[in-house]
Parts: C-alpha cells; sequence; structure tokens
C-alpha cells in the first residue's frame, strides 16, 4: 500500500478529520486557497493559516454532462459556502446527479476520496460534499 | 463636456460563422475596409489603429492587417482582454482621442475560433505525471477539472446564474430557457448572424444538456467574425459633410472596469458586480436612465448570463429578472428590447470582436438602417460586455445631433 497525498496543499488529511485550510489576512480577515503574494481586498502582505469548518450549504451549482475529456459524466459542481467562513468549489458526491436531488440551500459536508493513483502507487486523496 | 465627445462615424462587422477560406487578415480586413467605406474616410485619415484578437494576440493582429490595408505609420495597439477584448480595442482608440492624440481611429476586433468546443478547462490534463508532485498555486498534484467542481465555461455561467436563482424567487430552468427561446428568435430577422433558426421553449429545454441549467441551445458557439469602427473627435466630425454628420452615433458613455474584491470572486467568477459598478458609471455618465433605453445588446454568453444582468444593467427592477423575462419585457417589442441581433447565443461570439459588433448593432439601429430587425425610432442604446477574469465594458450610444 502507498502513501497518500491531498489532490491540492489546502486539503489537511494528518490529524484529526480530514479539513480545508485558508490563508487569513491579518488585515482583513480575507481567505484565499492559493499561494500569496499580497491580500486581493486590502493589499497588506501578512497571512494566517486558519482551519475551515467541514459543513456548509450549497449557494449554486451545475450538473455537467458535456465535460473535459477523461472527466466522467454527469457530475455535480456546487459553490459551498462553509459554517464558520470560507466559499469553495468542488463536486456533490453520492447524491444522484439531477435537480430534483441537488437542491440550492442543502445543507452538505465535507468527505474525501481516491481521485487517482500515481506509479508509484502513492494515492491523490480529493474533497467533495455530501448531503449532511 | 459636449464638445469633448467621441462619435462613431463607420461601423461595420462580417457575418459570423465559419470562413475555411478566410483567414484572421481576411476577415479583419473585409470589416476594417467596410467601416472605412461606411464613414467616407480612408486608412490614410486614421491617426490610430486598435485591434482586438484573442488566439492568435503574439502575431501582431493589428499590423498584419495593415499590410494588408494600408501602412500609414500610424500607432498600433494590439489588445486582448478576454471576450472584453474588442471593447478594449474601442476604448485604445476612443482613449487616444480624448487625450488629443488623434482625431480619428480604426477598431478592429477579429476571432477564427472554428469548432473549437468547450472554452476554459484549465491546469494539466489528467494522467499527465506518473509520479505526483504538487504544483502551481493551489500545489495540486493532478489536474482538478471536474474534480473539484467545474471551470469550464457552460458551468461557471450557469452557476452564476443558479447563485441569482439561490437568492431570488421566480428563477429556474424554464426563465433561463426563455432567454434562449428569445434570442434565437431575434436572430431569424438578422442576415449577419451565425444561426438564423427559431426554436420553441419546448426544443430549448429539450436539447442536449451541457452544463444544467444550460442546454445546447443556451450555450454561444463558437465561430470566426470581424467587426470594425471608426472614431472620430466632436471637433473632426463637424469638418465632415452634413451625411457623415448625420450617420454619426454619438458615444455618451464609454466605461471598463474589473471585478473588485468579492469574498468568492477568486473561487467562483463574480460577473455581477463589476457590470453593476460599469452600468452605474455609464447612466451617470451619459445623464441615461436605463428606462430610457431603446435597446440593449449584452453579454449573453450563456442563457443564464443574460438573465441576471437584467438585473445588474438596471433593466427590471431588483431580483425582478425572472418576471421581465416572463413577461417578454426584453423580446424586440417588449419594455426594453434585449439581443435583437441574437446575442452571442445565435448571432455568435467570435471572441474578438463580439466587443465591436454589438457597437455596430446599436449603431445600425440608432441610424434607422437595421431593415427587417430595426427597433423604431431607437434614439438611444447600451452595449455590455464581460471578458471572464474579468473585465466589462459597456458603452451607451445615442441618436443626436451635430
Amino acid at each position: 500500500m502507498g502513501q497518500q497525498i491531498p489532490i491540492v496543499d489546502y486539503l489537511v488529511l494528518e490529524g484529526s478529520a480530514p479539513h480545508l485550510v485558508a490563508h487569513v489576512c491579518t488585515n482583513c480577515g480575507a481567505l484565499y486557497f492559493d499561494r500569496r503574494n499580497a491580500c486581493g481586498n486590502c493589499g497588506k502582505r501578512e497571512f494566517d493559516t486558519r482551519a475551515l469548518g467541514t459543513e456548509g450549504a450549497v449557494r449554486s451549482f451545475t450538473i455537467v454532462h458535456r465535460a473535459a475529456p477523461g472527466v466522467p459524466t454527469p457530475y455535480v459542481s456546487a459553490i459551498v459556502v462553509l459554517d464558520g467562513g470560507g466559499v469553495v468549489k468542488s463536486n456533490v458526491l453520492n447524491c444522484p446527479p439531477d435537480p430534483d436531488h441537488v437542491r440550492l440551500g442543502m445543507r452538505v459536508r465535507l468527505t474525501t476520496f481516491v481521485a487517482g493513483t500515481d506509479d508509484d502507487g502513492t494515492e491523490a486523496i480529493a474533497f467533495g460534499f455530501e448531503a449532511a | 463636456m459636449s464638445g469633448d465627445n467621441v462619435w462613431v462615424l463607420g461601423a461595420a462587422m462580417t457575418k459570423f460563422g465559419r470562413y475555411a477560406d478566410k483567414d484572421l487578415v481576411d476577415l479583419g480586413s473585409d470589416a476594417a475596409l467596410d467601416a472605412l467605406d461606411d464613414g467616407g474616410v480612408t486608412i490614410h485619415d486614421m491617426d490610430v489603429l486598435a485591434a482586438g484578437n484573442m488566439a492568435e494576440a503574439m502575431s501582431g493582429v493589428g499590423q498584419r492587417i495593415q499590410k494588408q490595408i494600408g501602412q500609414t505609420g500610424i500607432p498600433v495597439y494590439n489588445v486582448t482582454n478576454a471576450c472584453a477584448t474588442g471593447a478594449t480595442a474601442i476604448r485604445s482608440v476612443y482613449l487616444a482621442i480624448k487625450a488629443g492624440e488623434a482625431d480619428m481611429g480604426l477598431a478592429i476586433g477579429v476571432e477564427k475560433m472554428g469548432k473549437q468546443g468547450l472554452l476554459g478547462a484549465a491546469g494539466k490534463a489528467r494522467g499527465d505525471r506518473k509520479v505526483f508532485e504538487p504544483g502551481g498555486r493551489y500545489g495540486a498534484v493532478m489536474g482538478v477539472e471536474g474534480v473539484l467542481g467545474t471551470g469550464l465555461m457552460p458551468g461557471v455561467f450557469a452557476q452564476a446564474g443558479m447563485e441569482y436563482a439561490n437568492e431570488h424567487d421566480g428563477v429556474g430552468f424554464e426563465q433561463f430557457a426563455k432567454v434562449a427561446e428569445k434570442n434565437h428568435a431575434h436572430s431569424t430577422l438578422n442576415p449577419l448572424a451565425q444561426y438564423q433558426k427559431a426554436f420553441s421553449l419546448d426544443e430549448v429545454m429539450n436539447a442536449e444538456m451541457m452544463s444544467y441549467p444550460n442546454t445546447l441551445l443556451m450555450c454561444c458557439p463558437t465561430g470566426d467574425g470581424a467587426a470594425a469602427v471608426v472614431l472620430v473627435s466632436e471637433e473632426r466630425l463637424r469638418s465632415l459633410s452634413p451625411e457623415q454628420r448625420s450617420r454619426a452615433v454619438k458615444i455618451s458613455a464609454s466605461v471598463m472596469t474589473s471585478d473588485p474584491w468579492t469574498d468568492t470572486d477568486q473561487v467562483q467568477p463574480d460577473v455581477n458586480t463589476l457590470t453593476r459598478q460599469a452600468a452605474a458609471k455609464a447612466y451617470d455618465i451619459a445623464g441615461v436612465d436605463p428606462q430610457d433605453l431603446d435597446l440593449v445588446e449584452l453579454h449573453d454568453c450563456f442563457a443564464t448570463a443574460e438573465l441576471i444582468h437584467y438585473d445588474n444593467l438596471q433593466l427590471c427592477k431588483p431580483g425582478d429578472a425572472g418576471k421581465f423575462i416572463d413577461e417578454r419585457g426584453p423580446w424586440r417589442d417588449g419594455a426594453i428590447p434585449v439581443n435583437v441581433s441574437g446575442g452571442l447565443i445565435s448571432k455568435g461570439h467570435p471572441l474578438g470582436a463580439t466587443g465591436i459588433a454589438n457597437v455596430y448593432e446599436v449603431s445600425t439601429h440608432l441610424r434607422g438602417e437595421a431593415g427587417d430587425r430595426q427597433i423604431p425610432d431607437a434614439r438611444v442604446g447600451l452595449t455590455h460586455v464581460i471578458g471572464l477574469g474579468s473585465a466589462c465594458a459597456i458603452h451607451v450610444l445615442e441618436k443626436a445631433a451635430l
């Protein structure tokens, strides 16, 4: 059995339950997932790291039927507002991909899955959301 | 400030579609020469040239077109700004005239896309790496498209529309579909549209689903085409013939914005805030009330996008975009006709040309020269484009005496 690695560096697998972390601007509180040069809101350059909540609500979604090559369809892409702050995009999992089952405002929680395995047997762990 | 106005002297566009026998330079030259002829001027009258294009942006598109239509030594600006590229070319000429460096200039927008397919797939292709190694600004070890949501255009704009549906009552799949029903119907009157075929609401809703709620008939096509305008200072316009003066269209506002920071825009592009800011500024500068508009050409890259811009551009009461389309407000015989050209959805969307083709469309109506699709007695119109990333450009155009 190989090792596991997060698909992106803002997904934390070690320690307690899997969760997302954000860079938080120490001046204005803006949250970011990417490597930062400065704050897009206030322009200041100091950041802390903050663990984000693992539950939230679907603010928007789309059900993708025609996708990039190699991506299984249909799947649900959603914008999720996390409890306690932070907005993130990922797939809604374990839910029939139709508008009768995916609903605006639905409560969801973070879950993880194996998105791929490399030649060393290392598994890339991705996150998505499922109904809470 | 009245003496500082910039006017549209000439305007032209090619039919949008697919041109196997014409390259970028052919299409750009066609539109440029037609716009010069339309304005009753020549390339030798131009003090500045701006060329907008995405796909061959590194190739000196403006100079390549100059070498076909006239190398006069004037400054050339090659610009690119996503789907706002054409409007950015217009503004480059507009600013040169405003600055007093030019009296007259030519803005060209051109694109050859062919059957390019879905736009916006970002990041690495899946399976490229044999050994996972974090890279990029998110430390991704593999392509994330389709794994961590979608960044493809049909989905991004679907999510933008569904955000609006989440916040407002009376907005759903049917309202979004009605937008496409309207634009396809409008396009049947426009001989320059890439497609000129009407579809029923049922046909729109039952077409192949691309990215819910956007079906195939709710997505703009890729294609080829070009558009061009000749802009002139008010002072120079006064020296031209009565016919040139009578057909000239006043640019009452030319505004560009980028997306201000919001707490979600780096995750899901926010096409609303910058449009709202641009619209407010444009109405203020022009002294025009949204309810005074006789027609609007707005950026309907997807049906979901058009609906939310009814609200962003203040064409309806706040939150009433669903009601506005339900009551046929944006149809050509409605309260404020929107996209009577057929819009991007049916007229087509050759990226670099779009932000000039909409100025051609509105100008043609203000001149009373739009033929079968003429909006009667049109006196004031608005054009709007969004380049994702984002850039928004709005022009308010008026029929005015000089």
